[in-house]
């Protein structure tokens, strides 16, 4: 982002100024609305700016921006995927499940739930490309279906409708300390997926802007068609980004399984909304084609903020889903205005 | 334009001819009025002592808008008047979320806390961290077993086991030859252990339903299509009080002769009760357990004492059938009971 004030005869060399520069960027928006939430709290909860509150709040929001990563690829690649939230839950089910049944060392189930995982999101993405359905109808199919298999086997398989503890099983503190181990800096304790969920943005960042994919993924988004006629290969690039998805879940999950010991199988269902809430707040397009990974994060950050922020100013929890439906339209509304803006002054 | 402003003229005339309505309307019975009434003549709001102005938290697995929290929390904010207690309550019913609420909690460094644990393992980092940080933590509702193991100081609530076997002896005592368990909050081991105990204690046979408990409509229909789909079914077990009503309404449109028996209790279940509607109910009274929880965090900070002994402290089963109906009756208007 550094511009200078220099200004050159051609006009494709010609600098835009850093101001315009910023006002085109699909985080903006976001950004603004994350200062003006911690402004909030910081003045109307006290506890609020205690360094172990903010840890608190990075691991609500990491536990949800590291699905709202692959899940803002994906909106960019202009689909949507209403499974991941069970996905999560299956890739901790199947890993736990596995291990028990097997009597394996638990890194053998945290590979196979890799490769479910994984193979979940070709599903989903072969489906889509095959069809060429929505992938609003396919995803809520296998929302469905995967809401009802981590139930139904769950019950199958272990008798009840949690699973069994494998905090005894060999592998399991490594895998704790990989996925759900606390880092104490000075006296502050802090979640080891800030670390993956920044990782990840970092990531996705670089494939976005900085490779080949990258473009492909805007393109498949902007427009399919002339997309796939100046060369990009669709197909492979949405059953990529729905694999993206996958291996998000499969971290996400494995978190839960190793920080939690036990899954119920019940739960993630309404947590794809969540993520897709997330993607939007950080400036991600409906319609795809634009938006950032970084954005998704700064999504998430405002969703952990507001949720725990509620929590420190001791209000009612009652109205939480109210200022979160009010924060997502404030945030589009932003957007969509930023964005005039800067397409205006081009 | 012309006639999008004719519209908004006729919503304008039609709200303010709602508006009128609804002042000229008035009701002599009932309603908020009779509500404002009721509070007056209850307890009063005046604190009892004069210990300093101590904060507890309540971090539960209640999901939104649930009868039952409400009246726990109702219970807790009761004894938080008494007792000069600043009373923060929040929850979910996510046990990840959950968790972090209870973190939270820890970092607002409050006086005491007070945990629902539903799902137990979830909440085990959680509520050391709690423990850790000094702060004095009493379980409730769910989570007898590890409420002591966790370092709780004691543990108010039902037995979910005993309770169940409570039910599957009532069910013997009134006849019933085959039952349906319906379980309206899939993964929460307390209800698995209510119809397994109820499951343990009944003569005759007696099978699970699971229905999504956030869908009404939902449910209805479950119940609906099992007692249709078999009728030799006459006895159903809702697990909380709302699902009692719907359960009748079920059973109705089903044409089926099965008896409604449930687990807790409200103004409606008590209403079913005295028409005769519902069998029986088996209360593990809410509000006590809001109640106590405060009052004993009260007491632990104020004289260091623990109740229970190191075993939970039970505020249920207690059945209650026809006979109870009226008297409950006035406590669940009022939403205590």
């Amino acid at each position: 982002m550094t511009a200078t004030a220099q200004k050159t005869a051609d006009e494709r060399l010609v600098e835009t100024s850093a101001l315009r520069k910023l006002l085109g960027r699909p985080e903006l928006g976001s950004v603004v609305g994350a200062v003006a939430v911690f402004a909030f709290f910081v003045v109307f909860a006290d506890s609020f700016l205690r360094a172990s509150s903010l840890a608190t709040v990075l691991y609500a929001a990491s536990t949800l921006g590291i699905m709202a990563v692959p899940v803002a690829l994906l909106m960019i690649g202009g689909e949507f995927d209403l499974s991941a939230g069970v996905l999560v839950t299956s890739s901790a089910l199947i890993s736990s499940m596995f291990s028990y049944q097997m009597t394996a060392n638990v890194w053998v189930g945290v590979g196979v739930s890799l490769l479910a995982t994984l193979a979940i999101g070709v599903f989903n993405g072969v489906m889509l490309t095959r069809t060429q359905l929505p992938s609003f109808i396919i995803t809520l199919g296998t929302f469905l279906m995967l809401t009802g298999m981590n139930l139904g086997f769950t019950k199958l398989i272990s008798g009840t409708v949690s699973t069994k503890k494998i905090s005894d099983m060999e592998g399991f503190a490594g895998a704790h300390d990989l996925f759900a181990s606390t880092l104490t800096l000075g006296d502050v304790d802090f979640k080891v997926t800030i670390l993956w969920w920044f990782g990840l943005v970092a990531v996705a960042t670089w494939i976005l802007l900085r490779t080949r994919a990258g473009n492909w993924i805007f393109a498949c988004g902007g427009n399919k068609e002339a997309a796939r006629a100046v060369g990009v290969p669709v197909t492979a690039t949405k059953i990529g980004l729905y694999m993206g998805v996958g291996l998000g879940a499969w971290i996400a999950g494995q978190h839960l399984l190793f920080s939690f010991d036990t899954v119920q199988s019940g739960e993630g269902v309404g947590n794809e909304l969540i993520y897709i809430i997330a993607a939007v707040i950080g400036g991600c397009l409906i319609t795809g084609g634009y938006g950032s990974a970084v954005g998704s994060a700064v999504g998430a950050l405002i969703f952990g903020m507001t949720s725990k922020g509620i929590v420190y100013a001791e209000w009612d929890p009652d109205w939480f889903k109210f200022f979160l439906g009010a924060m997502l339209l404030l945030a589009t509304l932003l957007n969509h205005w930023v964005r005039k803006r800067a397409e205006a002054s081009k | 334009m012309a006639r999008v402003r004719t519209g908004v003229r006729a919503v304008g005339a039609v709200l303010v001819m709602a508006l009128g309505v609804s002042l000229a309307g008035c009701s002599s019975t009932g309603g908020k009025k009779a509500e404002d009434a009721r509070k007056a003549a209850a307890a009063g709001g005046k604190s009892a002592v004069n210990t300093p102005r101590w904060t507890v938290a309540m971090v539960t697995h209640s999901g939104d808008g649930d009868t039952f929290w409400d009246i726990v929390q109702k219970g807790a904010e009761q004894a938080a008047v008494k007792d000069n207690i600043k009373f923060l309550y929040s929850h979910n019913d996510e046990a990840q979320q959950q968790a972090q609420l209870v973190d939270a909690a820890v970092d607002k460094k409050v006086d005491g806390l007070i945990v629902s644990l539903a799902k137990p393992d979830a909440m085990k980092a959680a509520v050391a961290r709690a423990v850790k940080a000094g702060i004095p933590v009493i379980t409730v509702n769910s989570g007898s077993a590890e409420s002591k193991k966790f370092g709780a100081l004691s543990h108010i609530g039902q037995d979910e086991t005993v309770a169940g076997r409570a039910v599957g002896e009532e069910l013997n005592k009134r006849g019933r030859k085959k039952a349906l368990c319906i379980l309206h909050e899939q993964g929460n081991v307390g209800h698995e252990q209510r119809c397994d105990g109820a499951k343990e204690s009944f003569d005759g046979k007696m099978q699970n339903l699971y229905v999504d408990g956030t869908n009404m409509p939902d449910v209805q229909a479950a119940i609906e299509a099992k007692l249709q789909s078999d009728d030799s079914l006459d006895a159903v077990v809702t697990l909380g009080a709302p699902f009692a009503d719907t359960a009748v309404k079920a059973k109705d449109s089903a044409g089926s002769k099965a008896e409604i028996d449930t687990f807790d209790l409200n103004e409606a279940v008590a209403t079913g009760l005295k028409s005769g509607k519902l069998g029986f109910a088996v209360d593990q009274q809410p509000y006590l357990q809001g109640y106590q929880a405060v009052d004993l965090l009260w007491l632990y900070r104020y004289n260091a004492d623990v109740l229970g002994g190191g075993r939970p402290v039970l505020t249920g089963p207690q059945v209650v059938t026809e006979k109870d109906a009226d008297a409950l009756l006035d406590y669940a208007e009022r939403g205590t009971r």
